[in-house]
Formats: C-alpha cells, sequence, structure tokens
C-alpha cells in the first residue's frame, strides 16, 4: 500500500462519521421532526466517499483511464465539434444538458411513501449507477472518437440489438415530452399569473434573439442578464394581471393548454435556434443554476425540518394517491434522474467527449456532474417533505380520490392520519394567491410551495410567498419549454434521418416540408399522450409517470448493457461487476414494474386489468366512477390498452438488447481472439492539463513552468483561451 | 494595508474568473478563439467579422440539433 498522509485519514475518518450520523439521524428518530440539514450532511458526505473512493477506483483501476492518451478533441480539433475545453466549463455544459425538469419531479412524488425510501434510493443509486454509467459511457465513447450511444450499440453488439436502442430511444422521448408537457399543464392550468407570466418569456426569447443576432452579436452574459431582468418584472406583473379584468382572458383549462403547449412545441421547434431555442436556453441554463444555489443556501440559513415521516404506509401497501404501486419497484421507477437516468447516457456519449482535453476527466465530469444531479433530487425531496403531510397529499392526490372541495379534501386527508384543516387549505391557496391547491398534480406546483416555504424564512419574509411560489413555477416551466423545443427538434432529426432512408429529400434539414412534415408528427405523437393524460380520470401524472420512469430506467438498462459489454469485450472481465450488478438491478427493477404494469389484476397498477374493468362497465351500461359518461370511459380503454403495449413492447425491446448482447459476452469470454477492436489506436498526448477540477500542486506546476492557463493547453502554442493563469505556491 | 490590498487583489481575481467562466460557458470567446486559430495558421487570413461569425455558429445549430440535446 502507498504511503497515506495520517492527515488524510483523519480527514476521510471524520467525513465517515458525520454522513454516518447524519444517516441514523435521518432513518432512525421515529415521532420527532429532523432538521433537512441532516438530509444535506448525509447526501454531501455520501458523495464525497463516493467520489473519493469509488469513481477513482473504476477511473484507474477498471477503465485505466490514461492521461497520456490523446482524446478525439486533441486529435481531431475542428474547432466546432470537436475542441479541448476546460474541465470547468465543460463540467458546467454537460451539468447543464443532464439537469432538467425530471428531478424535480420524480422525489416530490415518491415522497408519498415517506422521505427515507426516495432518498435512500438517490444516494446510494447515484452512487453505485447512475454516476457510474454516465462515467463509463462517457470513457468508452471517448475511446471511439465520441461515437453515440445508439451506435456503440449497432457496432459493438450487432444490428438487431442497434436498432432496438434507436427505437427505444425515440419511443422514451416522446413519453418524456408528454410527461414534462403534463407538469406544465399542471402548473398552468387555472392560474392566471402562471399562465401570463409564461406567456411573456416568449416575447422576452425572442427580443433576446434579435439583439444578440443584429444589435450585440455574441454577447450572450450581457443579453441574458438583460433577460433575467425580463423575467423578474415577468413574474411581478404576473400578480398585477391575476388581479386585473384580464384575469379571466389568461384563466385556460387543461383542454385549452393541451392546444397551446402542442402548437408551441411544433411552432418552436420549426423557428430557426436563434430566436427562440437559444435565448430561452441561456435563460433556463442561468436560472437554474442561480435557483439551486439559492436553494442549497436556503436550507442551510433557514434550516427547516422535515415534516413528513420518513416511511409512510403507503409504502408497504401500495395503495399511495399520488401514484399506485408498493415501494418495490415503483420509488426506483418513480425516480429515475437524480439516482439513475438512462438519458444521460445520450449526453455522455457523443456529446460531451468530444471536448474532453484527458480521458482521466471523465471522473470529475461524468460522475461529478452526475453527482451534482442527484443533489439537485435531494433538493427536491426536502422541498416536498417540509411541507405539511396534508398539504402535500391535497395537492398531490388526483380529484378522484380527495374531492373538488376543501371539505372533501380535509375529510378524505384526515382519514389517512394526515390533519388538515378546510381551512388550512383555503389559506395555502391564499398565501400563493392562487384559487386552489386541490390536486395540483405533477410535482411542480408542491415543489414551488416547498421552495416558496424555505426562501421566504430568508428572504422577503411572509408577504413575499406568493412572488416566490410563482419564482419556483417559472423555474420550472421555463426549463420545461425549452426541453419541449428541443426535444421536438431531435426527434424531428431522428425521424428525418429514418425516413430519409427511404425518401432521401427528407434527410435535407433546408427542406422545408420534410422539417414541417416530421416536427407535425413528433408534436402530434406526444400531444397525443398528452391529451390521455389530461383526459385520465386518475390524474393522468399518476398513469404516465410510471410508464416515463420504466422507459428512462429501460434506456438506462441499455447503456449499462453496452458498457458491459463493452469492459468485457475490451478484456475487463474482471471488473465487469462494476456496470453488470447494476444492469442487473434496473433489469428487475423495471421488468417487474412492466410485468406489473402489463398483468397485474388490480386495476390501479395494471393497465390491461383496468381496460376490462372499463369494458365491462360501458357493456353495463354502468359508470366506475360517479358522473363519467360512455365517451370518458370509451377513452380510457384506448388509453390503458395504449399504455399497456408501451409496457409490453419497452420490456420486450431491452429483454432482446440484453439477449443480443449476451451472446456476444459470452462470445467474448469463450473466443477471446475472435473479439474486434473497435477502440481508436492509441495517440500520444501533448496537452498539459488536470485532471480534477483543482489542480494538485505538482499539476499547477507543470503548468506553470510550460507557460500554461489554468486550463492547460499544448505547451508552446498557447490555446489562448484566456483563462486565468495559475499562481504557483512556493 | 498590504493586507487590504492583498485582498482587494484576491477579489478581483476573482471577478475576473467568474466573468471568465460565464464567456466560457456560453460561447461568447468563440469569436476570439476561432479568430486566434485562423491568424495562426495563416496571420494574413481574412477573417469574418463577429455577427457574420455568430450567425454562422448559430445556424449550424439549426442543421445539427444533437449539440443542443437537453435532457430530463
Amino acid at each position: 500500500m502507498r504511503n497515506v498522509r495520517p492527515k488524510t485519514i483523519a480527514v476521510w475518518t471524520v467525513v465517515a462519521l458525520i454522513s454516518a450520523f447524519a444517516w441514523s439521524m435521518l432513518a432512525l428518530s421515529r415521532g420527532e421532526e429532523v432538521s433537512a440539514a441532516w438530509m444535506v450532511a448525509a447526501a454531501l458526505g455520501s458523495y464525497a466517499i463516493g467520489y473519493r473512493f469509488y469513481s477513482k477506483f473504476i477511473a484507474y483501476r477498471v477503465l485505466k483511464a490514461d492521461s497520456t492518451r490523446a482524446t478525439p478533441a486533441e486529435r481531431l480539433n475542428d474547432g466546432v465539434d470537436f475542441h479541448p475545453t476546460d474541465r470547468r466549463v465543460l463540467q458546467g455544459h454537460h451539468f447543464a444538458a443532464i439537469s432538467g425538469a425530471g428531478p424535480l419531479v420524480g422525489p416530490v412524488l415518491a415522497a408519498q411513501m415517506g422521505y427515507l425510501p426516495g432518498t435512500i434510493w438517490i444516494i446510494v443509486g447515484v452512487i453505485l449507477a447512475g454516476a457510474v454509467q454516465d462515467m463509463v459511457t462517457m470513457f468508452f465513447s471517448a475511446r471511439r472518437d465520441g461515437k453515440s450511444l445508439s451506435r456503440m450499440a449497432r457496432e459493438e453488439i450487432g444490428p438487431v440489438g442497434g436498432t432496438a436502442a434507436v427505437v427505444a430511444v425515440f419511443v422514451i422521448l416522446v413519453i418524456l415530452l408528454a410527461v414534462l408537457a403534463l407538469v406544465v399543464l399542471n402548473a398552468l392550468a387555472d392560474s392566471p399569473w402562471g399562465v401570463f407570466s409564461t406567456a411573456l418569456t416568449i416575447p422576452i426569447a425572442l427580443f433576446m434573439g434579435v439583439y444578440l443576432r443584429w444589435i450585440r452579436p455574441g454577447r450572450v452574459v450581457e443579453t441574458t442578464a438583460i433577460g433575467i431582468g425580463m423575467l423578474l418584472f415577468a413574474i411581478v406583473a404576473g400578480r398585477w394581471v391575476a388581479e386585473s379584468s384580464w384575469a379571466d382572458t389568461f384563466t385556460l383549462s387543461p383542454a385549452t393548454l393541451v392546444i397551446w403547449l402542442v402548437a408551441y412545441g411544433f411552432i418552436a421547434s420549426v423557428l430557426p435556434v436563434w430566436l427562440l431555442l437559444a435565448p430561452r436556453d441561456y435563460l433556463s441554463t442561468f436560472l437554474k443554476i442561480g435557483t439551486i444555489g439559492l436553494l442549497f443556501a436556503g436550507v442551510l440559513i433557514a434550516n427547516p425540518s422535515l415534516k413528513m415521516e420518513a416511511v409512510t404506509e403507503f409504502a408497504t401497501r401500495g395503495d399511495g394517491p399520488v401514484f399506485a404501486g408498493s415501494l418495490f419497484p415503483f420509488v426506483f421507477i418513480t425516480i429515475a434522474c437524480g439516482a439513475l437516468s438512462g438519458f444521460h447516457s445520450l449526453v455522455s456519449s457523443g456529446t460531451t467527449p468530444k471536448m474532453l482535453q484527458k480521458e482521466t476527466q471523465v471522473r470529475p465530469i461524468g460522475y461529478g456532474g452526475m453527482l451534482m444531479e442527484s443533489s439537485v433530487a435531494v433538493l427536491a425531496m426536502i422541498a416536498a417533505a417540509v411541507l405539511d403531510p396534508g398539504l402535500y397529499f391535497a395537492m398531490n392526490a388526483p380529484p378522484a380520490v380527495i374531492g373538488d372541495t376543501v371539505q372533501a379534501a380535509s375529510q378524505t386527508i384526515t382519514s389517512w392520519g394526515y390533519t388538515i384543516t378546510p381551512e388550512q387549505l383555503q389559506a395555502a391557496a391564499a398565501s400563493i394567491e392562487e384559487e386552489s391547491v386541490l390536486s395540483r398534480t405533477g410535482g411542480a406546483p408542491t415543489f414551488a410551495m416547498g421552495v416558496a416555504a424555505i426562501f421566504t424564512q430568508f428572504l422577503g419574509g411572509e408577504a413575499m410567498m406568493a412572488f416566490w411560489y410563482h419564482f419556483a413555477i417559472m423555474f420550472e416551466v421555463l426549463f420545461i419549454l425549452t426541453t419541449l423545443d428541443s426535444g421536438t427538434r431531435i426527434g424531428r432529426y431522428m425521424l428525418q434521418e429514418v425516413i430519409g432512408g427511404v425518401s432521401p429529400k427528407f434527410k435535407d434539414h433546408g427542406w422545408k416540408p420534410g422539417v414541417w412534415i416530421t416536427s407535425a408528427v413528433v408534436a402530434l405523437l406526444w400531444g397525443y399522450f398528452l391529451w390521455v393524460g389530461v383526459h385520465d380520470p386518475l390524474g393522468g401524472i399518476n398513469t404516465l409517470f410510471p410508464v416515463f420512469g420504466i422507459s428512462n430506467q429501460l434506456l438506462a438498462a441499455i447503456a449499462l448493457t453496452i458498457c458491459t459489454t463493452l469492459l468485457i469485450k475490451s478484456g475487463r472481465l474482471r471488473y465487469a461487476w462494476v456496470t453488470a450488478v447494476p444492469l442487473a438491478f434496473v433489469s428487475v427493477v423495471t421488468l417487474t414494474a412492466s410485468w406489473q404494469k402489463v398483468f397485474s389484476a388490480d386495476p390501479r397498477v395494471g393497465f390491461f386489468a383496468q381496460r376490462a374493468r372499463y369494458q365491462e362497465a360501458i357493456e353495463n351500461g354502468e359508470p366506475v366512477l360517479p358522473g363519467q359518461t360512455v365517451e370518458q370511459m370509451r377513452a380510457i380503454v384506448t388509453n390503458s390498452t395504449v399504455d399497456g403495449i408501451l409496457s409490453a413492447l419497452f420490456a420486450v425491446l431491452v429483454v432482446v438488447i440484453i439477449a443480443d448482447a449476451a451472446r456476444v459476452c459470452v462470445k467474448a469470454i469463450r473466443q477471446p481472439d475472435s473479439v474486434q477492436d473497435l477502440e481508436t489506436p492509441y495517440v500520444k498526448s501533448r496537452i498539459v492539463a488536470p485532471a480534477e477540477l483543482v489542480a494538485t500542486q505538482e499539476e499547477r506546476a507543470e503548468m506553470a513552468a510550460a507557460g500554461l492557463p489554468s486550463s492547460g493547453g499544448v505547451p508552446g502554442e498557447d490555446g489562448g483561451s484566456g483563462a486565468p493563469r495559475e499562481e504557483v505556491r512556493a | 494595508m498590504t493586507a487590504l490590498r492583498r485582498g482587494l487583489r484576491r477579489v478581483r481575481r476573482g471577478i475576473r474568473w467568474v466573468w471568465w467562466y460565464l464567456t466560457e460557458l456560453t460561447g461568447e470567446n468563440a469569436y476570439h478563439r476561432h479568430v486566434e486559430r485562423v491568424r495562426r495558421a495563416d496571420p494574413g487570413a481574412p477573417v469574418p467579422g463577429r455577427g457574420e461569425f455568430e450567425r454562422c455558429r448559430m445556424d449550424a445549430r439549426d442543421r445539427d440539433p444533437g449539440g443542443g440535446a437537453r435532457c430530463c
């Protein structure tokens, strides 16, 4: 064993002790409120240990990341896609690309089972699975000139696995967009304040786009600062509108909002990027980083206590009002982003690896970036858990369960053992200047309520409650709309490639009819599921979110399958468990969930059981729930059929990919000589750059001696990034 | 006095670093980098104007949305 300084041992012992103590505070205290700071301490302590020990083991023992090997960015540097980027900047890029609304929604929904199951999964899951997936995918993509996940699947596994991966990515994209649109819709329905502020973001973005293109080309920071100022004004202006005679104009029903959202998704995705998407992207990135920072500070300063129980009865009974199903497997399905998210593998392959200076940097960027995302999920869990549980259930249970009056809601929720009076429910709605807080499902309103509750404790007091609530809504809505725009574009692009195989004209991105047709198809596809969600008497998110979770985790299974195959094919069989164990876990979870969604006899869980129940009701001419029309019930029959078939399709796709990969792996183990090495050959790297975000003493000295800035670079030809120089301490 | 001056210098360096980071993150420095890249290869080469360059760079994103991917 190497020499380890006693100081290092002491520091890590202390970190481990604090973290262990924080975990026991969270898990063992019963009947009293726990401070949210313990959750932060448990998370940060665990992340530090996971990063320091496990990620180091994977980077240097398993992957054998080699700092002397040139990365694609160094070899193929074209200044556009491929260019070596400062590790700290690239981490910011990567984080902005992987984090969205997912980690804010999942934990809020999972809080119905208590804060503990979700928190354990977020933290343990990210350390052992999510961050590992992101880092290993990034590493293998970097060793293959930054190839995309589906391309690696095709080349390394075969055409069957490769095609299944492409189909899975497209279907998952559609479901993701529908779920996110549903979150926006539930946050904005019947809220004139929210609708007006959100509507104003469009002219703000258009103004920024024009300003950036013609008035001050390229001055992004300045433009974004102006945009954020206008955005804050839009939030304030929303209140004036909500109190004025215009309020009715901006009070939109869910059914109307569906049409607006689909139309927005279509129009935004065919407009040029510079006009709407790019400025929105700048706004949401800065707002995201700012709000998350503020929320971290808020939790530490205000130190709120967690009012939710550690584990509720819904965890074991599986009949929770927010989503049906028991703890296993549905906590692991509901919380995808933040613990393990298949979607990240699309960014980790293809985009980020083309910009790495050193392959050793997959550790801070891939693993570290995912830990940051996970901490956002922990914050969302805190935001949900600081609310009074009665209020939490009132906001998240569908009207079919708690009714649509405060009296009925209060009665039902009190019968579950969480006391809340009708007056308290009215007061909660009044505090945020909304008509009602009942059944504001989808996670965003609950998150916003929690954020507002935390912020008012140190920024502006009770008087600012409504402002902060709408600030948080705006924050979430803004980047979901950005995702709708860019997601529809990516879907369109994939569709253009596929149709282009038959009719080559479609491959031309300048051919307008092709762009319009494919964009419309993608927008209508997710619009269909959004429509289904809105007309679901059980609240939509209830049905759609599990389908989204399953699809996202299945994509993770695909990514982990590819990683495991590559570990085996590259002669790392000894360490294949690093991705094989998470793969086994996530496969069991998702296949169990799919199985239950398809075959469960409980109509709240199983889609086909639900279908049968409604089919029977239509034949008997009796509504299942009071007041349902035959058309509504017919819609449910169709919807549950579609959702059931989708769940089955996902499961089949993943089984196909895993089976195909297993064939490749067995062959690689039996006949090691038959393996074709697709890794790019070794080229010596000339770049000098630190491996971690903070350079070590030796690295600083080396860079200073070569006259390089803190970004690093090639000695003798400074990349001119203008990065501040490192000071070498004597 | 020197402690104060050293503190001020540190603050100034901090601000400069944050500004540099923001301009790198948003791609605001891409133009300068491009000009330097072209000039290094051939000091007399013509370089595009800022507006022209930025418009070109943005339009490239229209043709390939992959780079602007946003996740869940």
